[in-house]
């Protein structure tokens, strides 16, 4: 029944992409256009050239396999004709409908100013990719980042915390297609949890284990009383 | 505790200062053994309400007397979800969720969103617009890095430059105003152009601006440049070398303060950004003075791009919007009288701009550092995914690092001097 329908129905739901393929949709070819980088990837890794895509712009995208990304991310790090010394952003992306989540890596070489974009995807059941924080220390918060808001988990990672949300954020993780824009808590249970004054709720496990338990203010004396001991 | 010496490094104060002006000297270092105790390390918890953390920045410090052994920010208190909100609106309506971000420098964020989403649709705006939105941008870059310079001699015990930088402040406030209506929340542009021409006057505004702005910036210098104290809690301050820092991924004034000329406008340049006559500046010792140092200088290198947009506006007299009925409305006289506007201002109105399956990530130079702004489209009126890539928050990742071993005044002034504004941190 159609009118039976609130305003808030569509919120809830979530948005629907107006595209409905059963892949992620392939982007504007130019087949003409060739980088640098992506030939010598070619050349060095062959197969694990997955997809070469130069969107709109001019800015060139390649796909890896996710279980071989910090060997070809340390190659293109290292290599004297590549140099990407600039990890600009790693973020993820959910096209929703069950497709795998694509793990976006922006490099930028500041020797040669060439910027090339990383792909890998990940497959649902499967959220795990090698951290990058061995190559650049930039990837620390941006991993963190995306583990807290996709849930991918890096490892190798020396601190995988959640970083936006509270440590004690049990919602799951908000930028997933299938997280609903209201949360997954009713409006009450959330109230309850963000005026929650346990410690857990602000500091993390180690912290609290550094610094200990809060210290007792001690007692007031009253008037008239002797100060208690 | 083993005995330790703290010791503040001063060595390069030169003796004669610009101009045959004499510099104060440093203050002593104090060179001094700790007396040996046996105490423990102590967790303090600074802010998130907090005045010199710049906003609802919540730093715990492990604390070996006054020296920060370990620093862990906590950040997240400002989290709004916008990418998430974006994702439930169509491509024009997400603009005024951009200037809420970094609302220090709001039309940078503005026309960094739009610039990313016209690039993905392959749209090229007008010259006008094109040199609207630099002159926006370059006068938002003095925008923030005034509040910057502010807060941050504020935060180091100088009042007067505060008032200083805030009556410029004031002036931006009112061109902000005078041509979107609002004073940081601009919204100011659309896709394909801006929200309207400028008003009558309004660059005439900008070129009085500029006029004036010099001789605050010079009387800003006289104060600090010379002055002993700022010299002595700036210098040596936070330092962190070229290399670290582009690992770490810092951007803007910090990574140029460590001596990288990274700057978005000269490596990839946008809007003709190469065919404008400026400089980079880059300091050599990569400690808070450089960075402040950077930062001044920048400001008077926007004010020459400043100058010459302006030139350039008077001979660009063409529209301010693409003519494309697709993208931009009609104008409403048409939209009443023409079946064919009406139809377009309905159908853009109703469902919104229609952008093709493809992405973009474009970089932009804010005054915090590099702007990207992400967008991804599946071809339908919303984005699949709207990601920022805000400069503070990588920037302010590099903090703990440069606290180790400092004192804990030291961090108030290193905190201050990477210039973090955290709506953008947590978006």
């Amino acid at each position: 029944m159609a009118d039976e329908r609130s305003g808030f129905d569509a919120v809830v739901e979530g948005p629907k992409p107006s595209y409905q393929g059963e892949l992620s949709p392939v982007q504007v070819q130019s087949p003409g256009e060739v980088h640098e980088s992506v030939e010598a990837l070619r050349d060095l890794f062959g197969e694990a050239v997955l997809r070469h895509d130069v969107v709109a712009n001019g800015q060139h995208i390649v796909f890896v396999p996710p279980e071989r990304n910090l060997e070809i991310l340390t190659w293109l790090r290292d290599d004297p004709e590549q140099q990407y010394d600039l990890l600009r952003d790693v973020t993820a992306v959910d096209y929703g409908g069950g497709q795998p989540l694509q793990v976006v890596y922006q490099l930028f070489s500041f020797f040669h100013k060439n910027a090339l974009c990383v792909k890998c995807e990940l497959p649902l059941d499967d959220l795990e990719i090698e951290s990058v924080v061995s190559l650049w220390k930039a990837a620390n918060w941006l991993e963190r980042e995306v583990y807290d808001l996709f849930g991918i988990t890096f490892k190798n990672h020396p601190d995988l915390r959640r970083i936006l949300m509270p440590p004690d954020y049990a919602e799951g993780h908000p930028l997933r297609k299938d997280f609903p824009l209201r949360g997954r808590f009713s409006r009450a249970e959330q109230t309850r949890r963000a005026l929650s004054q346990d410690l857990d709720h602000y500091y993390f496990d180690a912290e609290i284990e550094r610094g200990g338990e809060p210290q007792e203010l001690p007692p007031v004396a009253k008037t008239g009383e002797e100060a208690p001991e | 505790m083993a005995q330790k010496t703290v010791e503040l490094t001063l060595g390069r104060t030169p003796e004669m200062g610009v101009g045959g002006k004499p510099v104060m000297g440093p203050l002593a270092p104090i060179d001094m053994p700790e007396p040996d105790m046996e105490s423990e390390n102590m967790l303090v918890n600074i802010g998130p309400q907090h005045p010199a953390t710049h906003g609802v920045l919540r730093l715990v410090c492990e604390l070996d007397g006054e020296t920060v052994v370990k620093c862990t920010p906590h950040i997240g208190y400002l989290h709004s979800s916008f990418e998430k909100l974006g994702e439930y609106r169509t491509w024009n309506q997400i603009v005024p969720l951009t200037d809420r971000m970094d609302y220090l420098a709001p039309l940078i964020y503005n026309c960094a969103y739009i610039m990313s989403v016209e690039a993905m649709m392959g749209i090229e705006v007008t010259e006008r617009c094109k040199l609207t939105r630099v002159i926006m941008m370059e006068l938002d870059r003095i925008f923030g890095h005034l509040l910057w310079l502010g807060t941050f001699v504020m935060d180091l015990g100088a009042f007067t430059p505060f008032l200083y930088t805030f009556t410029e402040r004031e002036r931006i406030y009112r061109l902000h105003e005078a041509y979107t209506g609002a004073r940081i929340t601009t919204s100011a542009t659309r896709v394909g152009g801006m929200m309207s021409d400028m008003p009558e006057g309004w660059a005439q505004g900008v070129r009085d601006f500029c006029h004036g702005l010099p001789r605050t910036l010079e009387e800003c210098e006289t104060l600090l440049d010379n002055h002993g104290i700022f010299l002595s809690r700036c210098q040596g301050i936070g330092v962190i070398s070229g290399e670290d820092a582009l690992n770490y991924g810092l951007t803007g004034a910090n990574l140029r303060g460590s001596g990288v000329p990274y700057d978005v406008r000269k490596d990839q340049p946008y809007y003709d950004y190469e065919t404008y006559d400026f400089e980079i500046p880059v300091g050599e010792y990569g400690d808070s003075y450089d960075r402040y140092l950077c930062r001044m200088e920048e400001m008077k290198q926007s004010l020459r791009i400043l100058h010459q947009a302006l030139d350039r506006l008077e001979k660009a007299k063409g529209p301010m919007d693409v003519e494309d009925p697709r993208i931009t409305l009609p104008s409403k006289t048409d939209a009443m009288s023409d079946m064919e506007s009406m139809i377009h201002h309905f159908k853009l109105v109703t469902e919104g701009l229609h952008a093709p399956v493809g992405e973009s990530y474009f970089p932009v130079e804010a005054s915090k550092g590099e702007l990207g702004m992400y967008v991804v489209s599946d071809g339908g009126t919303k984005p699949v995914r709207w990601r920022v890539r805000p400069p503070s928050f990588v920037n302010l990742a590099a903090l703990p690092s440069m606290l180790e071993g400092h004192l804990l005044s030291d961090l108030i002034t290193i905190n201050a001097s990477i210039d973090i504004v955290l709506g953008e941190i947590d978006r």
